[in-house]
């Protein structure tokens, strides 16, 4: 279990705001929700597993390789269906595992980093840990479900993913509130360690509710020949995000990228960054955004260091403003730390071109078909030879709430 | 007749582009329009197909009998009438399969279209993003070829194009306008017509024009058998034309 040294960090870190984001009052959520008993994915409520499939999570497990569903702090399904996979809380895997705590707990991230990783420890409420054994190439993607399911809780997590040497592993994370429920807290803390020639694709969908403050702190450790591929997709109201994924290419050749993609409705506020230590020779990152604000407001940053010889990243923004209010503020930072590197970025932001829709009208289409194709074209997660189960719900996922936008 | 503009007056951004236009195109009819840059021609294709920017002030437009003032574009396409752009934006997220779909309305076989143009590298990649002047033209080509027409308005079909790519899309051309088309489920009469805008006439060893018209600053100033105009301007150029015009 958790060591003293890690809780007396936590402590002192317990009023220290973030760096990033607005800064949130903890005080008024519940970090002690009552335990919910087991249930199967189908027995939740029509509303509920609707909701769950638009958040990328299928409660038929068609395809899947597994499931973990954990509401409030209760976990309420966990299954596993393929071999050489192991999905647990962290609560049972830290009591399975003792090199765990040694080795990957607090390893990534810093227990004092700021209030919200100080919140986690000190109100863990187990999460998940996904675990590919060496070697073992799982191609069905594995569902995690991280559920609000009542009023004003707060949800802190502690999520670890293992894909261990020669393994590959594809992960979707719907993380969402119930149907009916508007306010609530969800801190994750996830740490993801991919090994010498791992592969890890890390999808997540947020469908938060207007009401709802979210602080994710994920960090990726990645050894040589690695390749860690993440997907964000927020396209749902939410009230406060802010998320600073920070990625250490550690060993020779490893890879990282960043898909973000982002809507801001009215009341939204959005603060969504990549940020990649290329440390190792021959490592390469891309973090990459495309933004969209109906009138909330986005900022996006990016943070490139490049540490060691060799070394190849870009950044990109494109951000689109489809209302006369809102805000998308690109903020990105290139830093080279050795000669041999070479880093770069592009942004732009604007709204629909003219010409565009012009153009598409020319072929039959009227002014709204035209700009909805645009949009629904800006928003294509450019896949990275994902398998075709997983990018098919990303499409779905996105298309799900296409209608939110248009 | 197909086309009929009229004393065809229009404006852009405050100012004037298109003067007293007359000019009748029949069924089948195939007409080239020469002019100088600047002289009026992709803003005389912009009104016909009735895009915002371009205000018609006087004068009218009669397609098939009909008024298009007023008329949106999207009526004005399914009423049978096609745009080939000369610069064309690039689309990014839209694959140019997407968009052929969107053209044909199932109508048109797209698989042997690509086939015969070679275009099937290009079909899942993004709308013109990164294509190169030839391919553009292919492109805008394989779209006119699944709007299928009445009237199709072809755009400098031959600038920034390389000889071999010039005869690929001259060849697309005849096809849109004489030969009909590979049609799932019926056979289309080949009584489409055309105006074709040209710089440099290449585009005419492949296509036959049946009329020539220049346009000058922003007016039809002479219209005569395209061979003829061509090998004028060719020789002499425009103020050629404008010498002649001044003698008649």
């Amino acid at each position: 279990m958790p060591s003293q040294d890690l809780k007396k960090r936590a402590e002192r870190a317990r009023e220290k705001p973030a760096s990033f984001g607005p800064d949130l009052d903890l005080s008024v959520y519940d970090p002690h929700p009552r335990e919910l008993p087991k249930t199967s994915l189908t027995s939740l409520s029509k509303e509920e597993q609707r909701a769950l499939l638009e958040a990328g999570i299928d409660p038929l497990e068609t395809n899947r390789s597994g499931s973990y569903l954990q509401m409030n702090r209760s976990v309420v399904f966990c299954q596993t269906r393929a071999e050489g996979l192991e999905i647990l809380s962290t609560e049972e895997a830290l009591k399975r595992y003792d090199w765990l705590e040694s080795q990957y707990w607090w390893k990534a991230l810093e227990v004092d980093e700021d209030k919200y990783t100080s919140f986690v420890e000190l109100n863990w409420q187990r999460g998940y840990f996904i675990r590919a054994l060496p070697g073992v190439r799982i191609l069905r993607p594995v569902q995690a479900c991280l559920f609000l399911a009542e009023e004003r809780v707060a949800q802190a997590v502690h999520n670890i993913i293992i894909v261990e040497p020669g393994a590959e592993l594809h992960v979707v994370t719907g993380c969402l509130v119930s149907p009916a429920l508007k306010s609530g807290l969800h801190i994750g803390v996830s740490e993801f360690y991919v090994k010498r020639g791992g592969r890890l694709s890390f999808t997540m969908i947020h469908n938060w509710g207007e009401e709802v403050a979210v602080r994710p702190r994920t960090a990726t450790i990645v050894e040589e020949g690695g390749i860690f591929l993440s997907n964000y997709i927020c396209l749902r109201p939410v009230k406060s995000l802010q998320m600073y994924p920070t990625t250490y290419l550690k060993g020779e050749g490893s890879i990282a990228i960043y898909n973000n993609l982002l809507l801001a409705m009215p009341g939204s506020s959005l603060d969504v960054g990549g940020r990649v230590f290329l440390e190792a020779s021959g490592s390469r990152a891309e973090v990459r955004t495309r933004a969209i604000t109906k009138g909330g407001d986005i900022w996006t940053r990016g943070h490139l260091i490049g540490m060691a010889p060799n070394v190849r990243a870009h950044l990109e923004c494109q951000g689109l403003i489809l209302s006369p209010s809102g805000l998308i503020k690109a903020i990105p930072e290139l830093e080279g730390r050795v000669p041999d590197v070479q880093l770069s970025h592009e942004a732009s932001i604007g709204k629909i071109a003219k010409e565009e829709i012009e153009y598409l009208m020319t072929r039959g289409l009227t002014y709204e078909e035209a700009r909805a194709i645009i949009v629904r074209g800006f928003m294509r997660i450019r896949g990275e030879a994902l398998p075709q189960e997983l990018q098919r719900l990303i499409e779905e996922a996105v298309k799900a709430s296409t209608k939110y936008l248009l | 007749m197909l086309l009929q503009i009229r004393d065809l007056t229009v404006e852009v951004a405050g100012r004037d582009v298109l003067h007293d236009v007359n000019l009748d195109i029949g069924p089948g009819e195939i007409h080239a329009l020469f002019g100088p840059n600047g002289a009026g021609k992709t803003s005389l294709f912009m009104a016909i197909i009735g895009l915002e920017d371009y205000k018609v002030r006087k004068g009218r437009i009669l397609f098939k009998g009909k008024d298009l003032s007023g008329m949106p574009v999207y009526e004005r396409v399914k009423l049978g009438i096609g745009l080939f752009f000369q610069r064309p934006p690039a689309i990014r997220g839209l694959k140019l399969r997407q968009l052929l779909e969107i053209c044909c309305r199932e109508k048109v076989d797209i698989d042997k279209l690509v086939f015969e143009l070679a275009m099937a590298d290009f079909l899942d990649r993004d709308v013109n993003y990164g294509f190169s002047g030839g391919e553009v033209r292919r492109a805008e080509l394989l779209q006119i070829l699944a709007l299928q027409p009445d009237l199709a308005l072809l755009d400098e079909p031959e600038s920034g194009v390389d000889l071999e790519n010039i005869a690929l899309v001259g060849r697309g051309i005849n096809r849109l306008l004489e030969r009909g088309m590979p049609c799932k489920d019926r056979e289309t009469r080949a009584q489409r017509s055309a105006i074709i805008i040209s710089h440099t006439g290449y585009i005419l060893d492949y296509v036959d024009a049946d009329k020539g018209h220049v346009l000058y600053n922003g007016t039809i100033v002479c219209s005569e058998e395209p061979r003829k105009i061509l090998e004028t301007i060719r020789k002499y150029g425009y103020e050629e034309c404008m010498r002649c015009l001044r003698r008649t």
